[in-house]
């Protein structure tokens, strides 16, 4: 399609004035307010001992969820991808669930099953663990939200690498498992590094089901984003700004990272 | 010596091959040759492991190889796409099978520098396999599969994704490195050229099942039905025979059995001339003489001509439907 020049520059004129007006401007306003009384109130408020468990906790959950949601998103992929088996249709489907489902319900859907009235909630509760309103409820949560991402990325390249490359390595006398480690991992890695960094953005900014689950303890099951929602509706604004652009360094390195991995990851398809 | 024996092959409803026995000699190139859905890669595969047979048995160096998975079987296989290991170097990719095998480093990179010396790729070791090109791709295969020593060399359709040129030279290049290596080879083509041209022997595969085997003069010479002759090379119908329309002698007077004949086209090929008949019965003939023959019949169109076969080719012309040609 060609377009005339005047159009083409107030195509593209609109384009960036949306982008600047959803997205530049709030963020750059964010870090302008953080910064504005000095650098030295923004390390008092995100140094706090709130502030300090809040990051600690968020980094907790997200090391968890994310290695756990990467093993399974491949193990996921590789039957997506490569297994007949009755029902993966269904599968498929239900992978997006999380997606679809919003995160309040789904911490909802949380405290019904594992919650103190819930499902199994009495039984964990008799054997001493407690899920809702502590780490493993947040962890769960964070789990569910994120799930789909890494199966999302690597399905679709394990479809594309096909399997044949595996196939020469079985003539060459390699068993599955040195198949998988040789062969499949390494042409599937930037697939599986994009979706690493997606579920860890992911981990890390949710707040509808974890903020449902947390039960809000200051110091001791509070993220980083929901510290940011407290500080916020505590008209605390200054701390609000000053975590929230922590958020946001965390958000710009992961995006840094995404685009380092974008162009390899094209690459190995093509 | 591979040998299979009786094996058969159901994909769904379809059948992919139907109680299948060939014996492959040893230390011989042997070409599966076939059309396509013939069955030929799918026979390759159960002997390379990589499928299991519904039925039957595949023996190998006289064990049972059937129930042996392929990393166990001591094959080499090449398939049609190179099936490159794209995140390794060229080096890596030949060593592969090597390393699994736990080999001395030292052992591995002196193996692997002698391969990549026969195959012609000593200069490129540290490239990666999108750095070549589809002829060095699939030499880069070849030295892979041949590093393990296998006790048999399995190639699906290698040179099909090349073109025509590369393709005739890998050929010939393959021939040589068989007559160096003797290494027992067997090889999927559906290019006759290419059967007729390397392999000692010759399988030909049609509807699941083998319809002849032999050396190719055998199989051009005598096949042993119309499918096959017609599959490995060009056959004229002469009243109720089958023919190579090189075996057809033109004659300018009537002969007895000789069948009456309109000239309706004269082709040069340089050396060889091509004539177009017309029957009295109006089925069309085609006819192959050399410029010397066409040159003393004097040949135009228009002109009659009787022919008649001259060969030892000959089949029974199948009532219907009419015979493959080509």
């Amino acid at each position: 399609m060609t377009v005339s020049r005047p159009w083409r520059i107030a195509l593209r004129v609109i384009g960036l004035a949306y982008l600047a007006a959803l997205l530049l401007v709030p963020v750059a306003v964010i870090f302008y307010r953080t910064f504005e009384h000095g650098l030295i109130s923004v390390w008092d408020s995100i140094t706090t001992p709130a502030a300090i468990s809040a990051f600690t906790l968020t980094l907790e959950v997200t090391a968890i969820a994310v290695p756990l949601n990467t093993i399974f998103g491949i193990v996921m992929a590789m039957q997506l991808a490569r297994g007949r088996f009755r029902g993966k249709a269904l599968l498929n489907a239900l992978i997006d669930l999380p997606f679809a489902i919003s995160p309040v319900v789904i911490g909802l859907a949380l405290v019904l099953v594992y919650g103190l009235n819930g499902w199994f909630g009495r039984s964990l509760a008799d054997a001493g663990i407690q899920v809702i309103f502590s780490t493993p409820g947040i962890v769960l949560a964070t789990i569910f939200v994120s799930l789909p991402f890494v199966v999302r990325e690597v399905t679709p390249v394990l479809k594309e690498v096909g399997d044949e490359q595996e196939q020469a390595a079985a003539t060459l006398g390699a068993n599955a498992w040195q198949s998988f480690w040789r062969i499949t991992l390494p042409s599937i890695r930037w697939g599986v590094a994009y979706g690493v960094v997606l579920s860890v953005a992911r981990s890390i900014g949710e707040f509808g089901a974890v903020s449902v689950v947390s039960g809000k303890i200051s110091g001791e099951t509070e993220t980083l984003t929901l510290l940011v929602e407290k500080r916020f509706s505590n008209f605390d604004l200054a701390g609000a700004y000053a975590a929230s652009a922590l958020l946001a360094v965390i958000a710009l390195l992961t995006l840094l990272a995404m685009t380092m991995i974008r162009p390899r990851r094209e690459e190995e398809e093509h | 010596m591979i040998a299979v024996e009786g094996v058969s092959k159901q994909f769904g409803d379809y059948t992919a091959l139907d109680n299948v026995s060939i014996e492959v000699p040893d230390g011989s190139l042997t070409a599966l040759l076939g059309p396509s859905g013939s069955g030929k890669s799918t026979l390759l595969r159960i002997i390379g492991g990589l499928e299991a047979p519904d039925s039957g048995r595949v023996v190998i160096n006289g064990e049972d190889a059937t129930s042996v998975p392929p990393q166990k079987r001591e094959i080499g296989f090449v398939f049609q796409h190179y099936a490159a290991f794209k995140h390794m170097t060229v080096r890596d990719n030949v060593a592969f099978g090597l390393s699994i095998r736990k080999q001395p480093k030292a052992r591995i990179a002196e193996r692997v520098d002698e391969l990549l010396r026969v195959v012609g790729l000593a200069g490129y070791a540290k490239r990666y396999p999108s750095q070549l090109s589809g002829g060095q791709r699939q030499r880069m295969a070849l030295a892979r599969a041949l590093a393990v020593e296998p006790r048999v060399l399995l190639l699906d359709e290698p040179f099909g994704a090349l073109d025509a040129k590369v393709r005739a030279e890998l050929r010939e290049w393959l021939r040589r490195l068989h007559d160096e290596v003797h290494v027992t080879t067997l090889l999927v083509t559906h290019d006759q050229e290419e059967a007729m041209s390397i392999a000692d022997h010759i399988a030909v595969m049609d509807n699941a099942r083998i319809e002849q085997f032999g050396s190719p003069r055998e199989l051009y010479d005598a096949p042993s039905n119309a499918f096959v002759m017609g599959f490995l090379g060009p056959v004229s119908r002469l009243g109720d025979r089958l023919v190579r329309p090189h075996d057809i002698a033109l004659a300018a007077e009537a002969e007895p059995d000789a069948l009456e004949a309109m000239v309706s086209r004269v082709i040069h090929l340089g050396f060889e001339v091509r004539v177009e008949l017309m029957l009295t019965s109006g089925e069309a003939v085609t006819a192959q003489v050399t410029r010397t023959e066409a040159d003393e019949l004097e040949l135009g169109q228009g002109d009659i001509v009787w022919l008649r076969s001259a060969g030892a080719t000959v089949l029974p012309a199948p009532t219907e439907p009419s015979a493959p040609t080509r």
